[in-house]
């Protein structure tokens, strides 16, 4: 059974549908990418999914063993307060609240889980570290443990990568699709589409007229696709027929 | 110093002093952090307007208006910082004015029995056996609040957005976290006084930020920070008489922070040495 399964789901403000008849599946180890124009509806279907906003009509099913509460999530731009007084560590465990109702501490399993969890993303040496201290793609990174902590299931990102310079961007990615690989589902709001493209395994395109979702590779061939990308599949059977295309449509 | 605890006020005194000076810390380290400082400032003004009705309405206990008022105020004011984000310290500086003026006004209408110099400064001898029940248990719930909901105090301070989307109900913390400094302020401020009631809420955690750069050690030093400054600041004002408790409690806290902050920078400048 997929972990996410979404059907006909529309989302909006105040009688405006701004997320219209959307349906898309996440299964582990799968990597999805949001995509679609400002305005679209990328950062609402996300608030959707979290269950921060009611939904007008169809369904979001998450696996039996997940609940919705439990999506690991990282944020398009955290407000950063500079100075807050927080450890890297604390910031991790902050994670595991979604598990824990009550109580001061956490439990041993789960600083035994916050420790691999920051092996996995290589924050590792940066445990006792102060927070505001670390640069933005560090951050991220914590801030990444810390979704992975909520769940090792599902994990949702808003532009996790907005306020960072190119190659910290690229480290990012590669950590998420490492991560997808072992297992964990990712899906991700992304303006940067080429990045998408070479990282993602499905592709969620939202568009004002019609939606697409279905594989990287048909996404580069379908209609919406040609709209978005400028450059060519990058399978060598393609580049001829593209290529083709690219100089019909000019 | 002995002589100190055959007063029965000065008993009183300490006891409250103490209980309000660990919800303050534990409260006002939340609020500096969540940059809602001015609420505190706020409320105590609008303390100080419900007690000069309160005292013109000849109420014998002043607090029963006074606490219910500055509750509502900082439901309000919670509000306001929440939704317009843009206006939110004009909207407090407006309304805490105001409230002081009211306050200012009535009080010189009816000049004949209110003191406004105790409710602006603060006096040791306006603690009641009303204070004194109020701040234990008030204390029990903050204290009781912060060893059950630690981990989600910390939460909804640092990432309130990943706070709400990990299930956690923000709006219901914000609104108790409010209301406990009401009831913390409409205490703190017949001993400490209108004015300086706030520096209480936001001196302690702003100290600690100088030294301690994780939130459990912010904390815990807030605590002891607070406490001590209140103790200290009863015994000089009982020993040296006529200065108003509020004042020294403030001025120990003022010490105290001035002297973390040179820890601070004489820390910083050894740091950078030693990584030349």
């Amino acid at each position: 059974m997929s972990l996410l399964a979404v059907s006909d789901l529309c989302l909006g403000y105040e009688g405006k549908a701004v997320v219209r008849d959307i349906s898309f599946t996440v299964n582990e180890g799968d990597y999805l990418c949001i995509i679609g124009e400002n305005g679209s509806g990328k950062t609402t279907l996300i608030k959707g999914l979290l269950g921060l906003m009611s939904k007008y009509s169809g369904e979001i099913l998450f696996s039996d063993d997940l609940e919705q509460s439990h999506i690991g999530y990282l944020s398009q731009h955290f407000k950063h307060k500079k100075d807050f007084p927080a450890s890297v560590r604390e910031v991790v465990m902050s994670g595991f609240l979604s598990r824990r109702r009550f109580g001061f501490g956490y439990s041993k399993a789960q600083y035994v889980e916050a420790h691999s969890v920051m092996e996995q993303v290589g924050i590792i040496e940066l445990e006792k570290k102060i927070f505001s201290d670390l640069s933005g793609g560090q951050q991220q990174r914590v801030l990444l443990a810390r979704a992975l902590c909520a769940t090792r299931r599902l994990i949702l990102l808003d532009e996790p990568t907005s306020a960072l310079d190119p190659i910290v961007t690229a480290d990012f990615y590669s950590l998420l699709r490492k991560l997808s690989q072992d297992g964990v589902g990712v899906v991700m709001v992304s303006h940067d589409i080429n990045s998408a493209l070479r990282h993602a395994t499905h592709i969620l395109c939202l568009d004002d007229n019609s939606s697409f979702f279905g594989t990287t590779h048909e996404f580069v061939h379908s209609d919406q696709g040609r709209k978005f990308i400028l450059s060519d599949c990058p399978c060598d059977d393609c580049t001829i027929i593209h290529n083709r295309g690219g100089i019909e449509n000019a | 110093m002995l002589e100190l605890f055959m007063h029965p006020f000065m008993i009183k005194a300490l006891i409250v002093g103490v209980l309000i000076a660990v919800c303050c810390a534990l409260l006002g380290v939340v609020l500096v952090l969540k940059q809602y400082s001015m609420i505190g400032d706020g409320l105590s003004h609008v303390g100080f307007g419900a007690l000069s009705v309160a005292a013109v309405l000849n109420l014998s206990t002043p607090i029963y208006l006074s606490l219910p008022v500055v509750m509502v105020a900082a439901f309000f004011l919670l509000r306001i910082t929440e939704t317009s984000k843009v206006s939110a310290d004009a909207a407090i500086a407006v309304i805490s004015s105001s409230a002081l003026a009211i306050g200012v006004f009535i009080a010189s209408i009816n000049g004949t029995n209110i003191n406004l110099q105790q409710y602006m400064f603060g006096s040791i001898l306006s603690v009641g056996e009303s204070d004194l029940v109020i701040s234990i248990v008030l204390s029990v719930f903050v204290i009781a609040m912060y060893f059950l909901f630690y981990n989600k105090i910390f939460a909804i301070t640092f990432d309130e957005d990943f706070a709400r989307a990990t299930g956690i109900r923000t709006g219901v913390y914000n609104t108790v976290i409010s209301l406990l400094t009401a009831i913390t302020i409409v205490v703190g401020m017949r001993m400490l006084g209108t004015m300086l009631i706030s520096a209480l809420i936001i001196f302690p955690a702003l100290t600690s930020m100088r030294l301690y750069r994780r939130f459990f050690t912010v904390i815990i030093s807030s605590v002891v920070i607070s406490v001590f400054c209140v103790v200290a600041g009863l015994f000089t004002s009982f020993t040296v008489s006529d200065i108003p408790v509020g004042a020294t409690i403030v001025l120990f806290n003022l010490a105290v922070f001035l002297v973390f902050a040179v820890i601070a920078f004489v820390k910083n400048l050894l740091s950078k040495k030693i990584r030349k």
